[in-house]
């Protein structure tokens, strides 16, 4: 065989290709834009646990590539060749300092690993709150989340908005977590970790998003046969961007005369029992707040575009996005459920 | 050395010839009192559940194979997890547990039988109804519609998801009424493993010389009686709830859902241990004999699995961090949690250094305890990641969660139930399995395994939870779901060779003899399969490994041991 002499030079066809495959590593770790992954946290709490996971995963390293490698050369070193099996290896029945060693050795990194975990769990866990923060009561249905902020007088369903908080102006949002029925786990990975809604068990959480944009979560407790579309989009908006929002969301319901027929079957049918739309004599609660439907991306709890197709399609059978879903078909002739689309279209 | 024959019908009798011989044959499987039929029903028993809970998960898989895909109903599939977690922990993993226990504890302490023979086949047969009784709500349990409905509120089962209200079918009945049922069996089961272990054992053996693996059985059986405790009254409480108008996790009358949660993971978190310690016990057997060595420090062995079973007793609310407890709650169970984590280092320190300067033979079952070790350190690690409280918000309930379970169940406590097939078989049947079978199962298994569930610890970090049918396209999960189904398929595939092999080795294996791994525990010194009664004569033994001194008469263990 020919020797090979010095390093090949690196050769472009084969630089490009394994670029490409770090790259494609990296956005496998991180996700594309849309991934809700707890490797791209943008507010405190998410920051802080990501942190103290680096810490933990640098030292389980360490223990890993330390155990394995005894095992791994254990594995290589003592396996059985061929002609010794004729008798047997040294007997060795323990060794009282060996079997210190390795238990006091763990015992630090324990004590090490919880000082740290502590520090994490009160900084966050009892963070006080700020005059400034944001107070938002988030309460889970089966299956969709009812979002209330009790200072500014808005009720709105599935789409958190929260203001962005910055160094010089923080402003954290608080939100206190109920629930309507069954448990349920409001988890947006990039905001924070999560916390459960327990119905006759108020729980608390906190985020303070540092980066405006659009993050995404969803439920996660199990909680019926929907639970895996139950879907949580939260918009971080500018100061100004949130402003608009909120006075958007403090108006009542727009009174367009043109659809006043399809306001009408809203207001007689069955509609009105499980939904508000304020301004109307509309008041249910079972459902999402409509008042301001057009201003929300999705509906169904993020399971389907907000568009007036898929409202069409919803009103008739719900099953078709969701099937499971605690809406009833509306049972309405195709005229009536044009009539309350085309109402419906109209809330911004 | 056991040449009586005793007037029993059936002792492994592999030719029935005859119509009225097979209804003898049949009549004494089920009759039987005797500890080694009762170990092979209950594991027969764990082998078909495995196949249909393994069916289950694979149905899953393709599922969740592409985003939105419409091949399970959310109800069949919310069924599916339900069954398969349900299934997996109390009719595989209990049952094969105290099937193996039943059939070696009393082969290994020189005993004729267990202390309570007939409890045994009460035990069995309790657990063995109360499996049959769970999958009967697919035909049996009317939901909506007087359809056939299974439980479908996971295997944990949360308050108040399980109040009539909610579930008002009787699937959740079939649920609770079951594991009551098995329940019982199970400290039946547990009961007499410790009876036996304590008074049963033969002329020479002290405590300190029993075999690692009736140790761990013994303290996984009075880790059972500790636990089943508060599953079996959670389960009544449940019952009252939804029948007798109580009020113990009904929210809505003031009760609290919480409490189901306590009641249930202190029953579930030890629940791991239970599954783990006797797997703990067979690597223990196999790998000191595989590597032709003692194992090392067989005294912190002990010490370190009696501690894990105290620690683990403190550790349950670590399933309880994302509920809202206090700040000083939260710290104390991660410290709890963390502190596992030191008796099973000592464990995985005591097995590398038995390990050490041996002559390690690479048969099937040391391959699958080597493997073991590597994804029991795993698990250990990422069992320390989940106990970092705050980490934990961000894990819990996710894919990493099932990452890890399955890193100890499937990884750790599976992969030595498989070790202890491919080690005691010869001794249960007469002959061995087949090693070309054994390494095609053993190499496809762990490729399955890593590909599946290392891939699950990524996509629970990119914020996919748990229990979900289905998920949106642009989360960025497709393609590592896509091979976590693929990687499912391999283990299917592995575990078909593995029936495979036992049902062909039954009748064209290789003839194993008394003693066809030069082992050195008591069972090996009996025919195989053992005769009714196992011995002839009572044995009488001086040290941990009686059979090593036969062999080695110039150098015999007692000399040493302390």
């Amino acid at each position: 065989m020919q020797r090979r002499r010095g390093l090949p030079p690196i050769q472009p066809q084969v630089l490009i290709p394994s670029l490409l495959c770090t790259h494609a590593l990296r956005s496998v770790a991180e996700g594309a834009m849309t991934t809700p992954s707890i490797l791209k946290p943008v507010s405190t709490p998410a920051n802080e646990i990501f942190h103290l996971s680096l810490f933990v995963l640098l030292i389980s390293g360490a223990i890993f590539v330390v155990v394995a490698g005894l095992l791994a050369f254990v594995i290589i070193r003592f396996h059985e060749r061929r002609g010794d099996a004729e008798h047997e290896p040294a007997q060795i029945y323990g060794s009282a300092q060996v079997e210190l060693a390795w238990t006091v050795i763990p015992v630090l990194i324990v004590v090490v690993l919880f000082l740290t975990t502590a520090r994490v769990i009160f900084a966050i866990q009892d963070a006080p709150e700020p005059k400034s923060a944001l107070d938002v009561t988030v309460i889970g249905h089966q299956f969709w989340w009812e979002f209330r902020y009790p200072g500014l007088g808005i009720v709105t369903a599935n789409e958190l908005h929260v203001p962005v908080s910055t160094q010089q102006r923080p402003e954290p949002t608080y939100l206190r977590l109920l629930s309507a029925d069954v448990d349920h786990s409001f988890w947006v990975p990039q905001l924070g970790g999560k916390t459960d809604l327990i119905p006759n068990h108020p729980n608390e959480m906190w985020i303070d998003p540092l980066k405006t944009g659009l993050y995404r979560g969803q439920c996660a407790q199990f909680c019926g046969v929907e639970h895996a579309l139950m879907l949580i989009r939260v918009y971080v908006d500018t100061p100004q961007q949130f402003d608009e929002w909120v006075k958007n969301q403090q108006q009542p319901g727009v009174q367009d005369s043109a659809v006043a027929v399809g306001r009408h079957i809203f207001e007689t049918e069955a509609c009105m029992n499980c939904h508000t739309i304020e301004g109307t004599s509309a008041h249910g609660t079972f459902g999402p707040d409509l008042t301001h439907l057009m201003s929300r991306a999705t509906i169904a709890a993020g399971a389907a575009t907000n568009t007036p197709d898929n409202l069409r399609a919803w009103i008739q059978n719900p099953n078709t996005f969701k099937p499971g879903a605690l809406m009833p078909a509306m049972q309405l002739s195709d005229q009536e459920t044009d009539e309350v689309v085309a109402y419906l279209t109209t809330l911004h | 050395m056991a040449d009586q024959t005793y007037p029993i019908p059936g002792t492994l009798d592999r030719t029935p010839s005859g119509g009225a011989t097979v209804l003898e044959w049949l009549h004494s499987w089920v009759v039987t009192v005797d500890h080694k039929k009762l170990g092979i029903l209950y594991i027969l028993y764990a082998l078909c559940f495995l196949l249909v809970a393994g069916a289950e998960a694979m149905a899953m898989r393709i599922q969740l194979a592409v985003p939105n895909n419409h091949f399970l109903s959310p109800e069949l599939f919310n069924e599916f997890f339900t069954m398969h977690g349900t299934t997996m922990v109390f009719l595989v993993g209990m049952t094969i547990i105290f099937g193996i226990g039943n059939y070696l504890v009393p082969l290994m302490i020189g005993a004729r039988d267990m202390a309570f023979p007939r409890l045994n086949a009460f035990s069995f047969w309790l657990s063995a109804f109360g499996g049959l009784f769970l999958y009967f709500s697919f035909i049996g349990g009317f939901g909506l519609y007087g359809m056939g409905n299974a439980p479908d509120v996971t295997w944990w089962a949360y308050a108040p998801l399980t109040a009539k209200a909610f579930t008002p079918g009787h699937n959740t009945d079939y649920w609770a009424l079951s594991l009551i049922v098995m329940g019982f069996g199970t400290l039946g089961a547990a009961i007499n493993i410790l009876a036996t272990a304590f008074s049963m054992r033969c002329r020479g053996m002290t405590l300190f010389r029993m075999p690692l693996f009736v140790w761990l059985m013994v303290v996984t059986s009075g880790l059972t009686l500790i636990t089943i405790t508060p599953l079996t009254a959670a389960q009544v409480m449940l019952v009252i709830d939804r029948y007798l108008g109580g009020h113990f996790f009904d929210a809505q009358a003031g009760g609290a859902p919480i409490v189901w949660m306590h009641f249930f993971w202190i029953f579930g978190h030890p629940e791991v241990y239970v599954l783990i310690l006797p797997a703990f016990g067979i690597a223990s057997e196999v790998i000191p004999v595989f590597s032709r060595k003692a194992i090392f420090g067989y005294p912190a062995m002990v010490a370190a699995s009696i501690g894990i079973a105290f620690v683990s007793t403190t550790v349950w609310a670590h399933h309880m961090f994302t509920v809202g407890m206090t700040s000083v709650g939260n710290t104390f169970f991660a410290l709890s949690t963390m502190m596992v984590g030191i008796p099973t280092g000592i464990k995985i320190f005591n097995w590398i250094a038995t390990m050490w300067g041996g002559k390690i033979r690479f048969a099937t079952p040391m391959l699958f305890c080597t493997a073991f070790l590597f994804q029991f350190l795993c698990a250990g690690l990422t069992g320390i990641m989940l106990a970092v409280a705050p980490w934990d918000w961000q894990l819990h309930n996710s894919y990493f969660v099932i990452a890890h379970f399955h890193y100890t169940l499937t990884g750790s406590f599976l992969f030595c139930m498989f070790a202890a097939f491919y080690y005691w078989y010869p001794k249960v049947t007469g002959s061995m399995l087949s090693e070309k079978l054994g390494k095609w199962h053993f190499w496809l298994f762990f490729i399955g395994f890593h590909l599946t569930f290392d891939t699950m610890h990524f996509v629970g970090m990119l914020g996919m939870p748990r229990s979900i049918y289905t998920y949106q396209a642009d989360r960025g999960w497709n393609t590592l779901n896509f091979w976590i189904s693929m990687g499912g398929m391999i283990q299917a595939i592995a575990v078909l060779i593995f029936a495979w092999n036992l049902i062909r080795s039954y009748r064209y294996g290789k003839v194993a003899g008394n003693d066809p791994w030069d082992a050195w525990t008591l069972e090996w010194s009996t025919p195989s399969p053992p005769p009714a009664y196992n011995f002839a004569e009572d044995p009488v033994v001086r040290s941990r490994r009686p059979l090593w001194d036969i062999k080695h008469p110039n150098d015999p263990d007692w000399k040493y041991e302390r």
